[in-house]
């Protein structure tokens, strides 16, 4: 009865190891070679020329501008798409008028996670061309069509968007949150759902309003996967390439006007492909690939707390 | 947690008086129920509304005029001609769509099949390395692709030169990324699903002679069904929407090479060429169609979309 176990495993992991090394590993290890390099990316021609392209890395401007502007997503994105997720999965568990049971959701709750949840499932190319749709800065904009019409703007002077230098980074925060929302609403509403319904049922005998409720049963509970929340929507955050590049104006990959909405994996394809810089994206590469390593690492120890077992 | 103080004190003061008064009925927050009900059914709707209008925006547009999409956001279309859809499919939908379709069919077989694979070995067989190998998939599935973008893009550049059926802008070179760069997440996710599935029933089929291949194909896939589906639809959504590979790894070699544009990115091509063609209602209505087919796949399956998509991330 006993088969000869290790030509099986190896028949079994031999094409997905090897498939994974060479398209997944190899690539990653490479653009920490190539960021020593100044390697065009045309030629196979290259010198290594050790750390110079991070000393230059740091004394680029728009580097630095842009690094700035992925900090702004990192902080603000994931703030707000958990406290509004927090608030909805909340509500749709929680907050409803009690009937017979003693606790339960808003009438309707199913619905609106089928709603909630469908722009995850868009393309982002789909959201670009919707939102630039939205977005236009003349009166067939959607936002802008709602907002003269309710008298909140002059139609003479249509709010510019994306084209807003001040503007057009919010406005990509804005089609992120709006996407994301639903997915973090479902995955807390998951957990609430399994905390058992004593404890709340147990608080609201003793008293507790809603918002007592939020902060000192459902919070604390939930914590572990508003951690892990967090973290994805920092990755998120630090990617955020696809939207900016197609949505943003700018000649190649978006990022204007005038780098005002630029982030940093624009302007490394920008580096790697229009400039042919290929080293120096690389550089960039691996300066995105220890911010989100810190990140990940940071955020999971700092933020750790007892797990409560229930 | 304060809330247990909270709970112990409380009762004692309430029990004598109020609480065996209180029917079952009538228990809920001390707050009430109305103003805020109201109040978030308020949120949720205005919500609702601002995902729901926007997409019928897109789709009524598809009927619109260029003249009335450039006017008014609020027109209405005078006429609901199919026109526009039949001028974004001649433009390159229905090819991009046969393009993603036949990608997809390959990756998403290769995914399923060597990341079940893979996972299945590493969960249920002990050996040396097995934890390295592990942790090596898990770590793929934490930083963004594109910082492995330019080396991968010269790698499937040199893959061309072995055969041009695996180079830049080849089915079967697109076919392998995807699927390589699925691996992590799908390994990861089976991985602790075959943990949890008893050793049982594999025990007994090994008894009886069963080969270890077998027993995988024929026990131990049936029995992992419903973890392959949730992983499956994760993939599905995943690959469909996916824009920075086809981006970098599909562009049209030369004049004569085929335009193999997967749907999201031939959708953006699309949206610069009717930028200056002006053709709103075609790309609307372009982008009706992309959308259709996954609103169809996600109402009839949103249960164990969110399932899955949510537990994956749980894990």
């Amino acid at each position: 009865m006993r088969h000869r176990k290790y030509p099986f495993i190896v028949g079994f992991l031999f094409l997905p190891v090897l498939l994974y090394v060479a398209l997944v590993i190899w690539p990653y290890l490479q653009t920490f070679g190539y960021s020593m390099t100044d390697w065009s990316g045309a030629s196979q021609q290259m010198n290594f020329i050790g750390l110079r392209n991070y000393t230059k890395l740091f004394g680029d401007s728009t580097f630095l501008l842009a690094l700035q502007h992925n900090l702004l997503l990192l902080l603000v994105l994931p703030l707000v798409t958990i406290l509004l997720a927090l608030f909805f999965a909340f509500m749709l568990n929680v907050g409803g008028r009690s009937g017979t049971g003693g606790v339960q959701g808003v009438r309707g709750a199913a619905f609106y996670k089928v709603v909630f949840f469908f722009p995850q499932v868009l393309s982002v190319a789909i959201l670009s061309v919707l939102f630039q749709g939205v977005y236009r800065t003349d009166q067939g904009g959607l936002l802008n069509g709602v907002l003269v019409k309710l008298g909140l703007e002059d139609a003479n002077h249509p709010w510019q968007w994306l084209a807003d230098p001040d503007l057009g980074l919010w406005c990509v925060v804005g089609v992120l949150v709006w996407s994301g929302v639903g997915f973090y609403l479902v995955l807390f509403s998951a957990a609430m759902q399994n905390v058992p319904k004593d404890i709340y049922e147990a608080a609201l005998l003793d008293g507790a309003g809603r918002a007592q409720t939020f902060f000192k049963i459902t919070l604390p509970l939930l914590w572990e996967t508003v951690q892990t929340a967090w973290v994805y929507l920092a990755i998120a955050a630090m990617d955020a390439f696809a939207l900016v590049s197609t949505m943003t104006p700018g000649a190649y990959y978006g990022g204007g006007p005038d780098h005002h909405s630029e982030i940093m994996a624009t302007l490394l394809m920008r580096n790697f492909i229009t400039y042919g810089k290929a080293g120096y994206a690389c550089a960039m590469g691996v300066v995105i690939f220890f911010i989100t390593l810190v990140l990940s690492v940071v955020s999971l120890r700092v933020t750790r707390r007892e797990k409560i077992e229930f | 947690m304060s809330t247990n103080t909270d709970a112990a004190t409380v009762p004692a003061q309430r029990s004598g008086s109020d609480a065996p008064r209180k029917p079952a009925r009538e228990q809920r927050f001390a707050d009430g129920g109305g103003i805020l009900n109201v109040f978030s059914h308020g949120f949720l709707a205005l919500w609702a509304l601002m995902i729901i209008v926007p997409l019928i925006w897109i789709v009524l547009g598809s009927f619109k005029t260029n003249a009335q999409i450039g006017g008014s956001a609020w027109s209405w279309p005078s006429h609901w001609h199919l026109d526009a859809f039949s001028r974004a499919w001649t433009k390159g939908i229905g090819g991009f769509f046969a393009n993603t379709v036949i990608v997809l069919a390959g990756s998403l077989t290769l995914t399923m099949l060597l990341g079940a694979m893979a996972a299945y070995v590493l969960a249920r067989y002990e050996f040396r390395g097995n934890r390295t190998i592990y942790y090596f998939f898990v770590a793929g599935a934490m930083f963004p692709v594109y910082l492995a973008l330019v080396p991968l893009f010269f790698m499937v550049k040199n893959l061309g030169q072995i055969s041009p059926l695996l180079g830049l802008n080849s089915y079967l070179g697109l076919i392998l990324v995807y699927t390589a760069y699925s691996l992590p997440f799908t390994v990861f996710f089976l991985y602790s699903f075959f943990r949890s599935l008893p050793t049982a029933v594999h025990e007994a089929a090994m008894i009886d002679g069963c080969s270890h291949t077998r027993a995988f194909f024929q026990v131990m896939v049936p029995m992992a069904k419903s973890g392959l589906i949730s992983v499956f639809i994760f993939n599905v959504l995943g690959q469909w929407n996916q824009y920075l590979l086809p981006v970098t790894l599909m562009q049209q070699q030369s004049g004569t090479d085929p335009d193999r544009s997967m749907l999201a990115q031939g959708l953006m091509n699309l949206a610069v060429q009717s930028g200056y063609a002006s053709d709103f209602p075609g790309l609307f209505a372009g982008m009706t169609i992309a959308m259709l087919p996954v609103l169809v796949v996600y109402l009839s399956f949103q249960k164990q979309v969110q399932a899955g998509l949510t537990s994956a991330t749980l894990k």
